[in-house]
């Protein structure tokens, strides 16, 4: 299978990103300004500071180019994964529901997490180990998930909530613990942790790949059915 | 038209700039202030000042967690385009 990852100016994790996609399929780059997606199976949005960040996280990059023919690509069913920026940059083209705010403690966080698989057998999840928390990097100063409350309660209803900070892990005050959510149809998936940076002995933990095993494995399965 | 945009966290968001604020002018002898919020001001020339809703609603705020005001000032400061 081959990924298609974003990389936007002031993107900062695309490398990372390509080199954990790599490890389960073919990963190619997909620059900002190409309305073009490579026939792609699935596309990460990665990392960074797209566009500089200047107004309010993601706000620009969600009118790249790129981005029209990603919502495309979504509302066609293909698999979409954000992580960090990618998930702020989502959120704000109404791809995933609710917004990241800035931490609590108005902090640059950087540190390893645990979190918890909130819903498994996912397109994004299904390769998780069954009932082991993940220990994933997390780096960000605005990483605070929130939705308004009829919002979260509807989420959790429909099992969109699929990853939460592990208790005492919360590191930026997002409701409910929430780490990663998807939208309603299930292919699209936000996270603020990075498991692109957790693929690797090397650098501590190999947690995150299975993340993108789980892509890997959905779009297997798509392909023969 | 000269506007502003005077942005802010909506009503009932945590809004822990505001409370830094909050706290810290009693240490400075400011007593007796609350409900401190801290937004942003976008200032702004327009031709059509019709269509700053739209530019609030799709760039220049996120609905889901900001409110904004729309304050028209005066004519724009810059004049015409040649």
């Amino acid at each position: 299978m081959k990924f298609g990852i974003v990389r936007f100016p002031g993107s900062c994790d695309e490398v990372d990103a390509q080199l954990a996609c790599a490890r389960v399929g073919e990963a190619v780059i997909l620059w900002h300004g190409d309305r073009d997606l490579q026939g792609v199976d699935a596309v990460v949005v990665p990392g960074g500071f797209s566009y500089g960040d200047y107004l309010r996280v993601g706000a620009i990059a969600r009118f790249a180019p790129v981005m029209g023919e990603v919502a495309e690509f979504a509302r066609a069913g293909g698999l979409v994964l954000g992580i960090c920026n990618g998930f702020q940059v989502l959120c704000e083209a109404g791809l995933l529901p609710g917004a990241l705010l800035p931490n609590t403690s108005l902090r640059f966080i950087f540190r390893q997490v645990e979190l918890e698989v909130a819903e498994s057998g996912t397109p994004f999840t299904r390769a998780c180990p069954p009932g082991r928390r993940l220990s994933i990097p997390t780096k960000h100063t605005t990483g605070r998930f929130y939705a308004p409350e009829p919002e979260l309660r509807r989420l959790e209803a429909t099992g969109q909530v699929l990853l939460r900070y592990a208790p005492g892990h919360n590191p930026n005050g997002s409701l409910r613990d929430i780490a990663g959510v998807s939208n309603e149809g299930g292919n699209v998936f936000g996270l603020m942790p990075h498991p692109e940076h957790a693929v690797d002995p090397l650098t501590g933990s190999t947690d995150g790949l299975s993340i993108f095993e789980s892509i890997r494995d959905t779009v297997a399965d798509r392909v023969a059915a | 038209m000269r506007a502003r945009v005077l942005v802010k966290p909506k009503a009932g968001i945590l809004d822990p700039q505001g409370q830094a604020v909050e706290r810290a002018l009693p240490a400075l002898g400011f007593s007796g202030v609350r409900n401190v919020h801290v937004g942003r001001l976008v200032e702004l020339d327009v031709d059509d000042p019709e269509r700053l809703p739209e530019m609030c609603e799709r760039l220049l705020t996120n609905p889901l967690i900001e409110d904004y005001e729309i304050v028209e000032v005066a004519a724009a400061a810059t004049g015409s385009v040649a």
